[in-house]
């Protein structure tokens, strides 16, 4: 479970957050929708306190990952991060990848580090690119690589910020497709996306963020089907 | 001239080692200056502004008799003095290290800052990310631009013939004290110089050609 409470974020004189408060619960697949610039990838980004917030406090369960005193690397072994543009490593291949973190960070053996690796490059359907690198696999490939080696910590949490932005359109449905399955799964999941077909599909609960706070939020169906809020309204008639 | 072949073994010994204690100089500075840790990144800009802000022929005269100079004067003996290899590997590897720590921080800063952020949000220290992440990456960029201060190094180790280490240029005008003949002299020497750096290329370049395809 993830608890935010009055989450705010400045850039120097840019506050980027006004305040954001939010509890999302164990299995919950929650996608967060809004504008660019309207904050949601920075309070991704600030789950995994890949940004450090200027206030408030973050409590994953039930450890408050804002408190200094708390080991940033334990908390972020248990929340997997994928990024816009994938950020593969590019001088390793594909298991390399996938397996380092596990070997370096949990002391795994490699033998089986690699046996995970590859189950879990058999479920995103990437076995016969174990030994590529990232450099030969194409931007769909590449982010469904990038999914594994975030699940090969075995995390509780997975964080999306935008998966599928940086890819071409033939490649999307691909990488949703991993996500939808990870979804059906039970994995508690955080996606930023401009994908409203697929947030409504797979989400349980969908945050409308804009101006650095929640400005609506509902499930699916409420939130697409009968938006309460006028700005709400204006940013789905121009994406739907 | 077989004299010119012993001092181009000198030159190329002192700048062999003064490029590898350079690097683990350049690398320590380099990471210093990216450090968290501000006394750290005080120290290191300090180093590398001074050994880059003075001609490397001042760095020379300063070492190898000022320092003595100092010594001797405040403890009222004399004979306090550097050996010329000593003044030699001292000052050409502190020198190059304030390069090639730019060269190296210029190289890490390079990398996109999504591998950085990749690697933490896997759990990764911030250690273990530039070291498995960061710095294998920033190595190889780093070839091209550590090749030029490797040549220019080694052209630059001509200015010890002033406090008389015999490499190459020193061998020359010792050469030419004997025979006042400074054409030949001069111009076997810039030869020399011309063969290594030369050679020195041709062989960075191989490595680079090879890396570059094995990583692929």
């Amino acid at each position: 479970m993830i608890e935010v409470k009055d989450l705010y974020k400045s850039f120097g004189k840019l506050e980027v957050l006004k305040g954001i408060t939010e509890t999302i619960q164990d299995q919950e697949v929650v996608c967060v929708i809004g504008p660019s610039g309207s904050g949601k990838s920075t309070f991704l980004r600030c789950l995994t306190l890949l940004e450090q917030p200027t206030s408030g406090t973050i409590i994953v369960d039930g450890v408050e990952i804002t408190d200094e005193k708390n080991d940033v690397n334990k908390i972020r072994e248990n929340m997997g991060m994928v990024f816009q543009r994938f950020n593969l490593f590019p001088h390793m291949n594909v298991l390399d990848n996938i397996t380092l973190a596990p070997i370096k960070v949990k002391g795994m053996d490699k033998a089986k580090a690699e046996a995970i690796a590859m189950e879990l490059l058999k479920k995103v359907g990437l076995v016969e690119k174990a030994q590529a690198h990232p450099d030969n696999l194409s931007g769909g490939q590449q982010q469904r690589v990038a999914i594994a080696r975030a699940l090969a910590m075995n995390p509780d949490i997975m964080l999306f910020d935008e998966p599928t932005s940086a890819l071409d359109p033939e490649m999307v449905g691909e990488v949703l497709n991993v996500i939808r399955d990870l979804a059906k799964e039970g994995m508690t999941m955080v996606i930023v996306t401009h994908e409203m077909g697929f947030a409504r599909e797979v989400a349980d609960r969908v945050l409308f963020i804009d101006g650095g706070k929640v400005l609506e939020q509902g499930t699916p169906q409420e939130l697409f089907g009968n938006p309460q809020q006028e700005r709400t309204k204006n940013f789905l008639a121009k994406v739907l | 001239m077989p004299r010119l072949w012993e001092g181009a073994g000198i030159t190329i010994k002192i700048t062999a080692i003064a490029v590898c204690v350079g690097m683990i100089i350049g690398m320590v500075m380099a990471l210093s200056k990216l450090s968290h840790i501000w006394p750290l990144r005080i120290i290191s800009n300090i180093y590398i502004e001074c050994l880059r802000g003075t001609p490397l022929y001042v760095q020379i005269l300063l070492f190898h008799f000022g320092i003595p100079g100092l010594v001797n004067s405040m403890d009222g003996m004399s004979g306090f003095h550097f050996d010329v290899m000593t003044t030699a590997i001292v000052v050409c590897s502190l020198n190059s290290g304030a390069y090639i720590a730019e060269i190296f921080r210029s190289g890490i800063q390079s990398i996109d800052r999504g591998q950085m952020e990749a690697a933490r949000s896997l759990g990764m220290t911030h250690t273990k990310a530039m070291q498995y992440i960061i710095l294998p990456q920033a190595v190889k960029r780093v070839i091209p631009p550590l090749c030029n201060e490797f040549i220019v190094l080694l052209k630059d180790t001509s200015l010890l013939a002033v406090i008389g280490v015999t490499e190459i240029m020193k061998t020359g005008q010792i050469y030419i004290t004997t025979t006042y003949a400074p054409f030949p002299a001069y111009i076997g020497v810039a030869c020399v110089y011309l063969i290594l750096t030369f050679t020195i290329s041709r062989v960075v370049n191989y490595i680079e050609v090879k890396w570059n395809m094995s990583s692929k």
